[in-house]
Formats: C-alpha cells, structure tokens, sequence
C-alpha cells in the first residue's frame, strides 16, 4: 500500500491520542491483513467512497478505550461502559476526519460516511482490490489498532490516466 | 473544566440559546458542556440534518453548532436549508472533516464558521464571540477565569 495514503491516518491518531490521553503513542507493529481481521477490543469502523474506496477500523484495547472515554467524558469511566463503544466511534470519526482532510488537500476526493460500531468478533478480509495494513500502537493504557484497507480508483486531480482496478 | 466569562445576548442580557447537532451523542454531551462553561443555554439537540431542520423552525436559537458527516442529511444541506428559511440564522460547523472545499461549501451555503474536531474549549469560545459579535448579538467579555467545578 503506498505509504503516502497511510502516512496521514498515522499522523493523525499519533496527534488525536496524545490530546486525549495526555501520553505519546509509538507504533510497535505494522502488518498486512493476511486473513479476515479478528477485533481486539472496542472498535468502530469509518467508510470512505470517492477516488479512493475503503475502510478504516479503530480498534482499541478495553483500558485504552477507557481512558479515553474517561478524559472525553471528564471523569471515571469503566471500560465496560455503553459509553466506551460511543467514544471509540468520534475518535474514529476524529482520526479519520483528519486523515482525510489531508488527503483531500493533497489533492483526492472522496467523501467520509458517519462512523459504526463493529460489533462483529471476526471480520471478512477486505476485498481483493483492497490493501489491507493493520498499524499497532502502543500507549501506557494498552494498544490501539488501525486497520487501513482501501484502494483508488482514479488519480489524483491534475493526473491524467485512471488506474484500472481489477 | 476552565470556566469562561458568560457570553450574554445584547438585547436582554439571557444567555445565549444553542441547537447541537452531531449524530454522535458523545459529541453533542462533549459540545454541550463547553458550551455551558461559556454561560450558554442548550434549547435543541439534533443527530442528523433533517432533524436539525425542525428543531431549528421550533427552538430559533442564537447559534447552531452542526456536524457535517451525519446520516440521512449531512451538515452543508442542513445549512443550507436552514439559511433559505431563517436568513439571520449563525450557524457554525463542528466536522472532523476541514478540508478545503468542504469548509467552501459550507460557508457558500451559509455557514458562518468552521471548527476543526477535536474542539479545544478556547478555540470555540473565541469563534462563538467572534460570530456572536459580528452581528451585536453578545456583550462584549472580558479575561477568562480559571475554576475548577
């Protein structure tokens, strides 16, 4: 997947994570999705359309979730909170909605779809036309996952061929 | 949370009366609160843009604050229409999305602002004077103050 695409999801979780859970973020792992991807905590998943297509799932281990809804929320919540999962998807909308900012300043269009809840345990892997990368970060509350599959159907503006996908 | 001075309504000194909308019950709880550290008045919320539309018509507050990625009707539409039925309506947009040609579209339908999420309590603050002001509607407000509630 080329990283010019990745680059701002990255960038913009490392930020959004650091404001809300007063702590830097590092990424300890980065891995292609080889089969479907199995949930690990929390997670709400963003869909995009346009010349670029694809999902992103915010994935977030039960503390780190925690923690967060704690700061946003200001004040203690468990990590079993309906709370949580709610919380989970406006950070996804907030990473996403960065990210895509900048690639849309970069020169791609395509349009951000209201963030869902991923309720489901194991998820199909992306379609064959989709790269799926899955980034781990890690924080003092526990990890967080990214997983980017997406693909583009056209250059950006000013380009001038469209990409075949197959 | 840091307490800012009330903004005031000119006309009657009341508190200014907000409409939040944001599909996210998160969001519009986490707006709410900073809105009410700025002595403001939540008379609507709404979680998509029709919804805004009549919530709009039936409370006529001071300021809207409005998500633009929202289902069944997104923020600029929900602008727009509210615009064409309540011309002195001030609207501001709260996305996580701000680029460019979103941020023209809103403010070419209506909008009178853009707030990029996650919202800091001293940008918004600075941005609902800013509007308020611009059309007489608040008291000008001096320094901050820290408390703690």
């Amino acid at each position: 997947m080329r990283m010019d695409l990745i680059q701002p999801f990255i960038g913009s979780l490392d930020s959004v994570l650091a404001e809300m859970m007063n702590a830097p973020a590092k990424i300890v792992d980065l891995t292609m999705e080889e089969e479907g991807y199995r949930r690990k905590g929390t997670a709400a998943v963003v869909c995009f359309r346009g010349q670029i297509e694809g999902r992103v799932i915010l994935d977030m281990e039960p503390r780190a979730a925690a923690q967060v809804a704690s700061f946003l929320a200001g004040g203690h919540v468990d990590p079993g909170a309906s709370i949580v999962s709610e919380t989970v998807c406006e950070l996804a909308n907030m990473v996403i909605g960065n990210a895509v900012t900048q690639l849309n300043d970069a020169g791609f269009e395509f349009k951000v779809l209201p963030p869902e809840v991923l309720s489901q345990e194991q998820c199909e892997k992306a379609g064959h036309a989709s790269e799926a990368t899955i980034l781990c970060f890690e924080t003092a509350a526990g990890n967080v996952h990214l997983n980017i599959a997406m693909h583009y159907l056209y250059r950006r503006s000013g380009d001038e061929t469209p990409v075949a996908v197959h | 949370m840091k307490q800012f001075e009330a903004l005031t309504r000119k006309k009657d000194s009341q508190a200014v009366r907000y409409l939040i909308v944001d599909d996210s019950v998160f969001a519009r709880k986490s707006l709410a609160k900073m809105v009410e550290s700025f002595g403001g008045q939540i008379v609507g919320e709404a979680g998509d843009g029709l919804t805004a539309i009549t919530e709009y018509s039936r409370t006529l507050p001071d300021l809207v604050l409005m998500d633009i990625t929202m289902p069944q009707m997104e923020g600029i539409e929900a602008v727009e229409r509210i615009v064409q039925e309540h011309p002195d309506a001030r609207v501001v947009m709260v996305s996580s999305v701000g680029y460019q040609d979103n941020i023209l579209a809103a403010l070419q339908k209506g909008a009178r602002h853009f707030v990029q999420k996650p919202v800091k309590a001293d940008s918004l603050y600075e941005i609902i004077r800013y509007v308020l002001n611009d059309d007489g509607v608040t008291a000008a407000v001096g320094a901050e103050q820290e408390t703690s509630r």
